[in-house]
């Protein structure tokens, strides 16, 4: 996956773990929990989602990493570099 | 003279009433709605198809979820959850509370439950059967959505209740069984407005379908909506259905005070336990708690108007209730029975609230709606007043009796009336 098809994935599962967010203008510099309404639930149903969808794992003091779209494509990328887009 | 039942001796601060009503049913979901249903006829059964289990039939509810829920909250709680949560809104929009400015730490809500947890512990492991049950796809969702007090507390954190919240389990008996609990907190001055009902999402468990089928106690019929037919020669089970229904409950001095528009008075209950058998019902027990109730409240059998009957549509069942119902209304010519399962399946955890919700209109317009599907009447069915197939007029009602009983032996009764 190319950090554009990243991207893509997060967005994908955040407008299922946040469908009444309207995600158009998500900013990637800034915090998710600034611009949404997302508690720590939330932000395992991510963590879920990518052990789900690509077998992703990512261990609990790495967390952090999905502070924001950039921190998070930037944190995912070498894990999801060799996984094919569907 | 007719004679006053009791509790209309005690204090004002000591009479509960029920000032509002919300709920949601395979055919309505309002009680204008339902009861026009009930009145016409009109089932609220349909072809359903589950996991494993396949085509059967259900009563599945239709409302706004998004109404009184965001879709994320819909998707992190529960299916019990969502009907709670909207039928208790439609119970406070109905009330005429001031609800933004209604004290919420003195709010209670006690829910009626046959089962929970059930559903989600299900779809859990129907989800990682994909990853050879590794448990590390186990969701964190699961402990918040399957613990016993998951309904009623759904219902607090969507309406800013920080009063109590439980549910009661009580299998089949659990819509009774809320009601009463709320009384006797109401009572005991342990909150200033109940909300008191049950709920069901049990449509959406397979086991519960594989179970009454292996029990032989699952309807079948070429017709979804034949299929639930308490009292006729050719039943032959349970149709499983989803609902809620919840009561405001309020002190009558308390409904008097705001100026409430009062739906009926709870002027008894009582709850008993067979101890004889895992499923099969004990009619003895039953007449019992019918005979108690009565009592408790100061009325002879002859006082009651309308019986709504428990019945299921097994074949056990639904005999030996109307052989408790013989035993106590003998002689008793102007009491009518219905039943409201055969229109909408049973509702579980709802049923006995829902199906008390369909008969107060009766109040008003003093009509016993039907019991429907009964083509053949079982003579072991028969009972002087069943009303069969279609409602019946009647001068005035007062008193209505509400039966519901459950696996475990678990009986409950209870007894409204108009409030005049």
């Amino acid at each position: 996956m190319t950090p554009a098809e990243i991207r893509d994935e997060i967005l994908d599962i955040l407008s299922e773990i946040a469908p009444d967010e309207d995600l158009t203008d998500l900013d990637d510099a800034r915090s998710f929990r600034e611009q949404m309404e997302l508690d720590s639930m939330d932000f395992l149903d991510i963590v879920m989602e990518l052990r789900k969808r690509h077998r992703v794992q990512i261990p609990d003091d790495e967390y952090g990493n999905l502070a924001s779209m950039s921190s998070t494509v930037q944190y995912l990328e070498p894990k999801m570099r060799d996984i094919v887009a569907a | 003279m007719i004679s006053q039942d009791r509790t209309s001796q005690l204090p004002d601060e000591q009479r509960v009433v029920m000032t509002a009503v919300g709920l949601t049913s395979p055919n309505g979901n309002d009680l204008e709605s339902f009861r026009a249903a009930l009145l016409n006829g009109q089932s609220g059964v349909r072809n359903y198809n589950i996991r494993y289990v396949g085509d059967t039939f259900a009563g599945v509810c239709e409302f706004e979820g998004t109404k009184y829920q965001s879709k994320k909250d819909i998707r992190r709680g529960t299916r019990a959850g969502s009907v709670g949560i909207f039928a208790a809104a439609e119970a406070i929009r109905r009330s005429g509370l001031d609800w933004a400015n209604v004290d919420r730490s003195r709010v209670g809500i006690y829910i009626g439950v046959t089962e929970h947890g059930n559903v989600e512990t299900e779809n859990e492991i129907y989800s990682i059967k994909a990853y050879d049950y590794d448990t590390t796809y186990w969701s964190h969702h699961h402990n918040p959505r399957t613990v016993a007090n998951n309904p009623a507390g759904e219902i607090a954190l969507n309406m800013g209740i920080t009063g109590p919240h439980y549910t009661i389990g009580a299998a089949c008996a659990a819509g009774n069984a809320g009601i009463i609990q709320g009384v006797q907190m109401l009572r005991l001055g342990e909150c200033d407005l109940a909300l008191a009902g049950g709920v069901s999402e049990s449509i959406h468990t397979f086991g519960i379908f594989a179970s009454f089928k292996s029990q032989g106690a699952l309807a079948s019929h070429a017709d979804p909506t034949k299929a639930s037919r308490p009292f006729d020669i050719d039943r032959n089970g349970i149709v499983v259905s989803e609902g809620a229904c919840i009561y405001l409950l309020e002190r009558l001095s308390d409904a008097k005070a705001r100026g409430a528009s009062i739906v009926a008075e709870i002027v008894s209950y009582a709850i008993n336990t067979d101890a004889t058998d895992f499923v099969l019902p004990n009619p003895e027990r039953q007449a019992q708690c019918v005979k108690m109730a009565l009592d408790r409240g100061g009325l002879t059998a002859d006082r009651i108007n309308i019986v709504s009957t428990h019945a299921t549509g097994t074949n056990s069942g639904d005999s030996q209730e109307i052989q408790a119902l013989r035993s106590v209304f003998d002689g008793c010519e102007t009491v009518s029975f219905n039943n409201t399962k055969s229109f909408i399946g049973h509702t579980m955890g709802a049923a006995g609230a829902l199906e008390l919700a369909g008969n107060l209109p009766a109040f008003q317009d003093g009509v016993c709606h039907a019991t429907i599907n009964v083509d053949n009447l079982d003579e072991s069915c028969e009972i002087p007043g069943l009303v069969i197939n279609q409602p019946r007029e009647l001068n005035r009602v007062d008193y209505i009796l509400n039966n519901s009983f459950g696996m475990l032996g678990i009986n409950s009764v209870l007894i409204v009336r108009r409030f005049s």
